[in-house]
C-alpha cells in the first residue's frame, strides 16, 4: 500500500492511499461533521452516497468544494475542513435541510437521539434564513415501524441496509427532485411490500423518519387496570443493552436493575424470555436430533439442514423470498411466543387467572417481534399469547416516564417459576449463540456423555457466515451461521440449489443477532458498543450456575407437570407453529 | 436500378413535424404516382434543415433549391412547376419568404453564410435511412482507415491532436478521455453513447440521429476499436421515436455489410450497438445518471471518482461520448487533426452546432465555427431580433448556462470565454431576450426547470433549487425584500459548491448571471415593485385615468371579477385588490382611458 502525503488544516499528515479525506482528518483528531455518511466497522456496512453535503471541504485547487466522506486523498493534497468559505457552506446546507423538516421535536419520539437535531445544535443554527414550502408525503404505519416520510433527510441509509446488507428491497428511492422519498415500490405501504420488520432502517435513520410503533401506552394502560395481571418477559439482549439509555458503559450488564424497574412499574410477574429459550432448545434440540437421526437411518423424506426459526424477522424474510424452502426451518416457535401460551395456559391457570385477565408483555431488542406477536396464528379466539412487546428503547422511554432512577436500583431476581433459566438461553442474544445452546444440549443427549466444555468457540465471532463441523463423539456435525438477511440469502440459495453441506444453520436477520436489533439503543454506526453488548451476553453465560438447557429444573419440571415430552402432542400444539407462503399476494392487492 | 432526376427532400426535424411535414410528404408521393413519376423523383424525408423559422420546409435536388412555410396545396404546384417544367417557384423561395417577411440578412443563395457543417455534414443531404447513400458521401471510410491503417494508439492521436472536446457540455478532451479507457485493464469495456438530449428547446442530437444516423455508429465502431471494447450502447430517451427508427434501421443495414458484428471488414474486430432508452430525465444526461438509468436503476449520480473510464456500466470501463462529439470523429479521421484543429480558437476547435431560439428573426439549427462571435451569430445568422425590438440577453448553454449581454456580444465563442463570461457552451442551446424579457422571470423559469429535474438525492440542488425558486417568485410578486437578494446571492455560491453533479453545481447560473449583468431589475422589483419588461403580474396596475373616461361602463360590464366600479358618465376606478390583470377592460375601452402602471 502506498502512503500519500497531504496537509489538513495545516497539518502535515501521511496515510495509505485511498483513505477518505474524512478518515485522514480524524487520524490527526480533526472532527468533520457527517450525517448521511454511515458506517460498521468490521461488518461491511457503509452508507457514503455523498448525498446529504454536510461534510464538505476545500482542497486548494478544486473548483467546487469536496465531500469528506468520499473523497479520496491525493498526494500533495492541501485540505481546509473549517474555512469560512466550508463553514458557511455547511450551515448553508444545514440551513436548507431544517427548512424541509418539521420542527415537531417536542413530540418527535427520536428527540434526544436525533442526529439531526444534535447537528443543528452543533452547527449553531438558531434560525432558518431559507424557508419555504416543505415536502409532505402520508404517514405509513405497519405492524411494526412507522415511516414518517416528512422527517426523511434523504441520507438513504435505510435503503443502503434495506437492499444492500440485508438484501429485502421494501425501500428504495421514489419520485424526484423535492419531492423525492424513500418508500416501497410503487409507493406502497410497508405492511404490503416484502418488508420483514427487521428494524434496521430504523436502527439507523437519523432522525425521526422511521420509528417503531409504540405499545407503551397500551401497556400503561394495562398496568393501570386493576382487573389486569400483568406478566412481562425480558428477552437476553435488553440486559445487555438497556444501560447505555442511562447512561451506563456500553456492554454494562443491568438484569439485575431491569428486574427491579420492571417490578417498580407495577409488572405483577416478572419474568424471563430465557426460560423460553431453554424450552426452544428443549423442542427444536430435540427436532435437530430427530430429523438428524432420521437422516442417518437412510430416511430420504427428511429434510437436511434444519433451519433455527426463532428469529421473526428471518421468518418473514424467508416467507417472503424461499417459500419453497418452508419445510426446511424448524417448526418451532421462538421463545417471545413459546413464553406466551406457558404463561397463559399453564402458570396463569395454575394460579386460576382467567385469559382475558392476563396481559403478557414482552421486552424485546427487536421491532419484528411487534409483528410476530400480532401473527394470527398466535392467537386464542383473538386474544394473543403475547399482548404487547416493547423494545428496549420503549422500556427505557417507561422507566424514564415513571420517573424511576435506573442506576442506584438494587439488583433484583426473576420471579418463579418462567424466570429460571441457564446460560445456554442467554447466548440467544448473540448471532451464533442459539445453534451453540442448542449444541451443548443436542451433543449430551445424543452421545448421553457430559460435555467437557461447554464453549463452543468456533460458533463465535463477528465474521458474517461461519461455519465449523463439531464432533458429536464421533460424528461430524456441519454448523452454518449467518447474521444478516443478506448474508442468509446467500446460505439459503445453497439450499435451494442443493448444495448447502450443513446439517444444520443459525440465521439472525440483525448483524451482530438480537445485541444489534433494530429496538436496541441507536449505536449511531459504532460497532464497538456491538462488540460489547455480546461480550457482555458471554459474560452473563459464564455467571450462570447452570449453562445447558435441559439441566434447568423448571423445564423439567413444566415437561413433567404440564406438557409431557419434546415434539410430544402437548408441546405440538403450544410450542410449534406453521409458515405462510408471503412470495406473492400482499403486493399486488389494492 | 432507376434513373433518379429529382430528389424531393422533406425536412423532418421536430419544428417540422409539428408543422405536417407528413402531409407534404404524403401529397408528393400521392402526385408522383399519378404523374406516374416513380421512376424519376424520389422523397426523402432528411434530418432538421435548420430553417424551423420558415417551416415546413423542402428542399429540391439537384439545384439546393430550398422552398420554405410550404403547405399542403402547395405541392401540386412545385410538383408541376419544378419537377416537371424544371421552372422554380418564385414565391415559395426560402430567400423570397425570408425577405418579404422583412426578416434579417439571409443570404440570397447562401442561407448558411458563416457556417461550417461538420457534425451536420449529411443532415438534410442523404436518406438516413439508406447506408449507401451514406457510403457515396465517405461514409464508413474511416473505420476502415482505422482498422487496416492505424492502431488504436494512433487513431486517439489524431483525435488528441485535433483538439476535439466534449460537445454534450463538459468539454473533456475527447482523446484524452479515450486514452483513459484505453489504458484501463478489464475482460470488457463499453462505449456509450449519450443521446439523452435534455435540454429545453434543444434538437442537436435529435438531428444527427435522424439525419445521419450512420455517423454515430461508424464513430462508436472507431471508439469500440480504440478504446477496447467491442459492445456499444446507445442511450436515447425514448421521446425520440423517430431517431430510435433510424437507428434501428441503421443499425441492421450496418450489420448486413459487416459494418457491426464480428470480423468487421475482415479485419477480426467485433463490435456491435445495442439500444437503451432514457425516460426524459434531464439528469440523466449527466454520464453516471447515465450509467445507472442504463443499468436500471435510479437515475440519480453517484460521486465522481471512479470516473466511468474506470468503473462505469455494469462496473466496466465505459467511455462515454455525446452524439455531436461522435458525428464530428469520422471526418476527423479523414480529413485529418490539422485540417480539424485549424478551424475554431485555441482551446476549442472545429464547430459546434447551436439551436437558435427565442426572440431571434430566424429560430433553428446552425453549425458555427468555434470562435464566431454571438454577434455574427445573433445578428447575421440570425436574422437579428424578432419585430426590430432591442436585443437584451442571450441565454447559451441550456437551463444552467447563463444570461449574456451587450457587452458579451463580440466575444468569440469557445468552451472558455463562455466559462469566464459567466455562463457556459452547455450542449448547446441558445435562446435570445429581447427588451419585453424580465431578467428576474427568466432566472425564474429556468429555476422551475432544474426544480422539476433535480433527482433528489443531494441536499442543496434538491432544497436548495426550490428555495431559490421561491424567493425568485417573491421578487416577481412584489414581496421581497432587500436581504432576499442578498440571500438569493448566498444560497446560489453556496449550491454552486457543494452540489453532487453538474446539474447542481450549474443550476444557479441564471440567477448569478442575471444579478451580475442585471442588478437593476432586480432593484425595481424589490424596493420599486416595479417589473420594467412588463413580465410579471402581480407587479402590473391596470389604471383608469379619470380624464379620459366618460363613464360608459364597457370595461365594468366586461370585468370578469367586478372589480371595476363607478356611476354612469363618471370616472371608473378598478379595485386592486380584486384584480386579476387580464387585460380585458384596457381592450374594451374605446377611449383610451386605461394605461398598465
Amino acid at each position: 500500500m502506498e502512503m500519500v502525503k497531504l496537509t489538513i488544516d495545516g497539518k502535515p499528515i501521511e496515510v495509505e492511499e485511498n483513505t477518505t479525506i474524512l478518515q485522514a482528518a480524524k487520524k490527526i483528531g480533526i472532527d468533520i461533521p457527517t450525517l448521511c455518511y454511515f458506517q460498521l466497522n468490521d461488518m461491511n456496512i457503509e452508507n457514503r452516497p455523498g448525498g446529504c453535503r454536510i461534510c464538505v471541504v476545500e482542497v486548494v485547487g478544486r473548483r467546487n468544494l469536496a465531500p469528506a466522506c468520499s473523497t479520496n486523498v491525493a498526494k500533495d493534497m492541501v485540505v481546509n475542513t473549517h474555512s469560512i468559505r466550508v463553514l458557511n457552506a455547511r450551515r448553508t446546507v444545514l440551513e436548507l435541510i431544517l427548512s424541509d423538516h418539521p420542527a415537531e421535536c417536542l413530540t418527535c419520539a427520536k428527540s434526544g437521539s436525533c442526529e439531526l437535531q444534535t447537528m443543528a445544535q452543533q452547527l449553531g443554527v438558531r434560525e432558518l434564513p431559507y424557508q419555504g414550502a416543505q415536502s409532505t408525503y402520508r404517514k405509513d404505519t405497519s405492524p411494526a415501524i412507522i415511516r414518517d416520510v416528512d422527517k426523511c433527510i434523504m441520507c438513504r441509509r435505510c435503503e443502503m441496509m434495506c437492499n444492500e446488507v440485508q438484501t429485502v428491497g421494501a425501500l428504495s428511492a421514489v419520485n424526484r427532485g423535492f419531492m423525492a422519498v424513500v418508500a416501497p415500490a410503487f409507493e406502497m405501504n410497508l405492511e404490503k411490500s416484502p418488508c420483514t420488520y427487521c428494524g434496521q432502517c430504523v436502527s439507523v435513520c437519523p432522525t425521526g423518519a422511521l420509528t417503531e410503533v409504540d405499545h407503551s401506552r397500551n401497556v400503561i394502560n394495562a398496568l393501570a387496570d386493576p382487573a389486569k395481571t400483568v406478566v412481562v418477559q425480558t428477552a437476553p439482549a435488553v440486559r445487555a443493552a438497556l444501560g447505555e439509555e442511562f447512561g451506563l458503559a456500553p456492554g454494562t450488564l443491568v438484569t439485575g436493575k431491569m428486574v427491579a424497574a420492571l417490578r417498580r412499574l407495577g409488572f405483577n410477574y416478572v419474568f424471563d424470555t430465557d426460560f423460553a429459550a431453554d424450552l426452544t432448545i428443549m423442542e427444536e434440540g430435540s427436532e435437530l436430533l430427530d430429523r438428524l437421526t432420521r437422516h442417518l437411518k437412510g430416511d430420504k423424506s427428511v429434510k437436511l439442514p434444519i433451519l433455527t426459526s426463532c428469529c421473526p424477522g428471518w421468518v418473514n424474510f424467508f416467507e417472503h423470498n424461499f417459500p419453497d424452502l418452508m419445510d426446511v426451518p424448524s417448526t418451532a416457535k421462538s421463545p417471545q411466543q413459546m413464553f406466551g401460551p406457558i404463561a397463559k395456559e399453564y402458570f396463569g391457570k395454575k394460579l386460576g387467572i382467567e385469559r382475558k385477565n392476563m396481559v403478557v408483555v414482552s421486552i424485546m431488542p427487536c421491532l419484528a417481534k411487534k409483528y410476530e406477536c400480532q401473527r394470527d396464528e398466535f392467537k386464542v379466539n383473538g386474544d394473543p399469547d403475547v399482548n404487547y412487546s416493547l423494545s428496549t428503547r420503549e422500556l427505557a422511554h417507561l422507566i424514564k416516564f415513571a420517573n424511576i432512577d435506573f442506576n442506584s436500583l438494587p439488583d433484583e431476581d426473576f420471579d418463579n417459576p418462567l424466570g429460571e433459566s441457564t446460560g445456554a438461553a442467554v447466548i440467544f442474544g448473540n448471532t451464533g449463540g442459539v445453534i451453540e445452546a442448542a449444541c451443548r444440549t443436542a451433543y449430551e443427549l445424543y452421545t448421553g456423555k457430559k460435555l467437557q466444555k461447554v464453549e463452543f468457540n468456533e460458533l463465535r465471532g463477528l465474521e458474517s457466515i461461519r461455519h465449523a463441523t463439531l464432533d458429536f463423539d464421533g460424528l461430524p456435525i456441519n454448523i452454518g451461521i449467518a447474521h444478516g438477511l443478506g448474508n442468509a440469502r446467500k446460505l439459503l440459495e445453497d439450499v435451494q440449489a442443493g448444495k448447502s453441506q450443513f446439517h444444520a444453520i443459525e440465521i439472525m436477520a440483525c448483524p451482530g443477532g438480537c445485541i444489534g436489533g433494530g429496538g436496541q439503543p441507536f449505536h449511531h454506526g459504532d460497532s464497538e458498543i456491538i462488540k460489547q453488548r455480546a461480550a457482555a451476553i458471554y459474560r452473563e453465560d459464564v455467571g450462570k450456575p447452570i449453562r445447558k438447557s435441559h439441566e434447568n429444573p423448571f423445564i423439567i419440571k413444566l415437561y413433567e407437570e404440564f406438557l409431557g415430552k419434546p415434539l410430544g402432542e402437548k408441546s405440538h400444539k403450544l410450542l410449534h407453529t406453521h409458515y405462510f407462503d408471503k412470495s406473492a399476494g400482499t403486493f399486488i392487492e389494492e | 436500378m432507376a434513373k433518379i432526376k429529382y430528389h424531393i427532400l422533406v425536412c423532418g426535424g421536430s419544428a417540422c413535424q409539428e408543422l405536417k411535414n407528413e402531409e407534404i410528404l404524403s401529397n408528393f408521393q400521392e402526385l408522383i404516382i399519378q404523374k406516374g413519376l416513380e421512376n424519376e423523383v424520389q422523397t426523402i424525408r432528411t434530418g432538421c434543415f435548420g430553417f424551423c423559422e420558415f417551416g415546413p420546409t423542402v428542399k429540391i435536388m439537384p439545384g439546393n433549391t430550398y422552398y420554405a412555410q410550404v403547405n399542403a396545396l402547395d405541392c401540386r404546384e412545385i410538383m408541376e412547376e419544378h419537377i416537371i417544367n424544371g421552372r422554380t417557384v418564385d414565391r415559395l423561395l426560402l430567400q423570397n419568404v425570408a425577405r418579404e417577411k422583412n426578416m434579417g440578412v439571409l443570404q440570397e443563395t447562401k442561407p448558411h453564410r458563416k457556417q461550417i457543417r461538420i457534425a451536420l455534414r449529411n443532415c438534410g443531404f442523404i436518406n438516413p435511412e439508406n447506408i449507401d447513400e451514406y457510403i457515396a458521401r465517405s461514409g464508413y471510410q474511416a473505420l476502415g482507415k482505422v482498422l487496416t491503417e492505424l492502431t488504436p494508439e494512433a487513431t486517439i492521436e489524431i483525435l488528441k491532436k485535433s483538439g476535439l472536446r466534449g460537445r454534450g457540455g463538459g468539454g473533456f478532451p475527447t482523446g484524452l478521455k479515450w486514452e483513459i479507457t484505453r489504458k484501463v485493464k478489464a475482460d470488457q469495456k463499453y462505449v456509450v453513447c449519450n443521446a439523452d438530449e435534455g435540454d429545453p428547446g434543444a434538437f442537436m442530437d435529435r438531428s444527427v440521429l435522424e439525419g445521419d444516423p450512420h455517423t454515430v455508429l461508424e464513430a462508436m465502431a472507431i471508439n469500440g476499436y480504440s478504446t477496447g471494447a467491442d459492445k456499444g450502447v446507445i442511450y436515447i430517451r425514448a421521446e425520440y421515436p423517430l431517431a430510435v427508427e433510424r437507428l434501428k434501421i441503421a443499425m441492421k443495414q450496418a450489420r448486413e455489410y459487416g459494418l457491426l458484428g464480428n470480423d468487421i471488414l475482415g479485419t477480426g474486430f467485433n463490435f456491435d450497438i445495442e439500444i437503451r432508452y432514457g425516460a426524459g430525465a434531464f439528469v440523466c444526461g449527466e454520464e453516471t445518471a447515465l450509467i445507472h438509468s442504463m443499468e436500471g436503476l435510479r437515475g440519480e449520480p453517484t460521486v465522481k471518482p471512479p470516473f466511468p473510464s474506470e468503473s462505469g456500466f455494469l462496473g466496466k470501463p465505459t467511455n462515454v461520448n455525446n452524439v455531436e462529439t461522435y458525428a464530428n470523429i469520422p471526418a476527423i479521421i479523414l480529413k485529418g487533426s490539422d485540417w480539424f484543429s485549424s478551424i475554431g480558437t485555441e482551446k476549442s476547435k472545429g464547430t459546434k452546432v447551436f439551436a437558435l431560439a427565442g426572440k431571434i428573426n430566424n429560430v433553428g439549427l446552425i453549425e458555427v465555427p468555434m470562435g464566431i462571435t454571438l454577434r455574427e451569430v445573433i445578428f447575421e445568422i440570425g436574422g437579428g431580433i424578432k419585430n426590430d425590438r432591442k436585443f437584451k440577453a442571450v441565454q447559451t448553454g441550456g437551463p444552467s448556462g447563463g444570461m449574456l449581454t451587450e457587452k458579451d456580444l463580440d466575444t468569440p465563442i469557445d468552451y472558455d470565454n463562455l466559462i469566464a463570461a459567466g455562463s457556459m457552451m452547455g450542449s448547446g442551446g441558445m435562446i435570445v431576450m429581447d427588451e419585453d424579457d424580465c431578467m428576474v422571470a427568466m432566472a425564474k423559469f429556468y429555476l422551475e426547470f432544474t426544480v422539476e429535474e433535480s433527482c433528489g438525492k443531494c441536499s442543496p440542488c434538491r432544497i436548495g433549487n426550490k428555495r431559490l425558486f421561491e424567493m425568485l417568485e417573491k421578487v416577481t410578486q412584489g414581496h421581497a425584500v432587500m436581504e432576499d437578494l442578498d440571500k438569493l446571492r448566498n444560497l446560489s455560491h453556496v449550491i454552486k459548491d457543494t452540489s453532487l453533479c453538474g446539474l447542481g453545481q450549474t443550476s444557479p447560473n441564471p440567477v448569478l448571471s442575471s444579478m451580475d449583468n442585471f442588478y437593476h431589475e432586480y432593484l425595481e422589483h424589490v424596493s420599486d415593485k416595479k417589473c420594467r419588461a412588463g413580465n410579471c403580474k402581480s407587479l402590473m396596475q391596470y389604471i383608469v385615468n379619470p380624464e379620459n373616461c366618460i363613464g360608459c361602463t364597457l370595461c365594468a360590464r366586461n370585468c370578469p371579477v367586478d372589480a371595476i366600479a363607478g356611476e354612469r358618465k363618471q370616472a371608473h376606478v378598478i379595485d386592486q385588490e380584486k384584480c386579476i390583470k387580464c387585460g380585458a377592460c384596457m381592450e374594451k375601452c374605446k377611449f383610451n382611458a386605461i394605461f398598465i402602471k
